[in-house]
């Protein structure tokens, strides 16, 4: 089995955070990768938007989103009656995974492109899309009848937080110049971005090795929450890439969109709107578990489930 | 002491650097006229806070006021955040230089 190299960034990460290691990366390297991987991102879909009409990409966009409006909704039933958790914590945590990670999208382009499966560039107005929904639904579901809600803080967070703003900016950027116009940019921002993803990536191993602590202290049942929800979730993707008519590699994108659990965007809005909810929870869970699945196992499944569907209906 | 410096209040917050636009605000709306804010790292009833990224980041607000000013900050503080963010607030005394701007 061969691993994509980028993923094998990420394990070192893990191990080094595992065993102690003094490595560390400094706050800022980590905020300047994440402001280029989310350029980068927003402006590679954005060269591709330029050759689609955006009019033909409402229904399909509505039906995402509508369709993604599940995922918090379920997950906040299953923590709730399964888990016993209490109401501030399954509201937290079903938004986390009812948002996206901008990474996991990311690390899947990357799979995709190694296997030569095209997937199109407006794949990534998805992924600025399906960031917001969920959490308005997650602060819904912890406020229900109950105290008030700080919402302009929240929505300011969210829309005016660097990952809308960098990832809609780089989208709207990329659109405006075109493929010609943004040449000039290509090697810094393509030729440079698996490289980048990598630095990413062995940050993040050593973060999520942080969070495992956290986790065990949960017990067993968020455990099997973090690695069941997105593979029920990645399914929920892959039917609805079936109706839209999706090819295998955007069905593949959806999947995995509909599978990954925020914990960038969603942890800073969640402690601002449903502050009682304990982040370690989902935290723990978001980044502690689901992100390492999807990278290892979660994006390959969701590769094969798509297969398999394509061939049983064609 | 110099009769150029005059005693008054410095407010130390040490918290989640997720609060820093919920508190500025608030800062503002009891009258503070200035502050200082720093990046902090350590550990206490939360675990270890990093730094690493910004779930595990803190941040120190320092505010030279009226000892007026002190306690309704430090109520402000007991009343909003308190019981869902980590935190730790103290106030000690501060001998300052112009003292009008505080």
């Amino acid at each position: 089995m061969s691993f994509e190299p980028v993923i094998l960034f990420f394990m070192l990460g893990l191990l080094a955070g595992v065993v102690r290691s003094d490595l560390k990366i400094p706050g800022v390297v980590y905020e300047a990768l994440s402001i280029f991987l989310l350029l980068a991102i927003g402006m590679k879909g954005g060269v591709e938007l330029a050759r689609h009409s955006l009019l033909d990409l409402a229904l399909p966009a509505a039906v995402v989103v509508g369709v993604a409006l599940l995922i918090p909704l379920a997950g906040f039933q299953v923590l709730r009656v399964v888990g016993r958790l209490p109401r501030a914590d399954a509201a937290s945590i079903a938004a986390h995974y009812g948002s996206v990670s901008v990474v996991t999208f990311a690390v899947a382009s990357s799979y995709l492109a190694s296997r030569s499966l095209p997937a199109d560039g407006y794949m990534t107005v998805f992924l600025a899309l399906l960031e917001l929904p969920a959490l308005l639904v997650g602060v819904f579901l912890a406020r229900r009848g109950q105290g008030d809600v700080r919402w302009k803080a929240l929505l300011h967070e969210v829309l005016a937080g660097k990952s809308i703003v960098l990832l809609g900016g780089g989208l709207l950027i990329g659109w405006l110049a075109g493929p010609q116009g943004i040449q000039p940019l290509d090697r810094v921002f393509f030729d440079l971005f698996k490289g980048m993803l990598a630095f990413f990536l062995l940050e993040m191993g050593l973060v999520a090795a942080g969070r495992l602590a956290d986790l065990r202290r949960a017990g067993p049942f968020l455990l099997a929450f973090a690695i069941v929800m997105p593979i029920c979730a990645g399914v929920l993707g892959l039917l609805t890439a079936q109706v839209l008519d999706f090819s295998i590699g955007n069905s593949v994108l959806l999947a995995t969109l509909y599978a990954s659990a925020s914990y960038i965007a969603a942890p800073a809005a969640m402690r601002i709107a449903v502050p009682e909810a304990n982040p370690a929870l989902s935290i723990g869970a978001s980044l502690g578990v689901t992100f390492p699945f999807n990278l290892l196992a979660g994006i390959p499944l969701y590769h094969w489930l798509a297969t398999q569907l394509q061939g049983a209906l064609s | 002491m110099s009769p150029a410096v005059a005693l008054r209040k410095l407010v130390t917050i040490i918290c989640e650097a997720e609060l820093e636009s919920l508190l500025l605000p608030e800062l503002a709306r009891l009258g503070a006229r200035g502050y200082t804010i720093t990046e902090a790292r350590g550990q206490g009833a939360r675990g270890l806070r990093d730094g690493a990224w910004r779930a595990s980041s803190n941040i120190r607000i320092e505010v030279l006021c009226d000892e007026q000013l002190a306690g309704d900050l430090v109520d402000m503080l007991q009343a909003r955040f308190y019981a869902d963010y980590g935190m730790v607030a103290f106030v000690v005394d501060a001998a300052v230089l112009r003292p009008a701007k505080f």
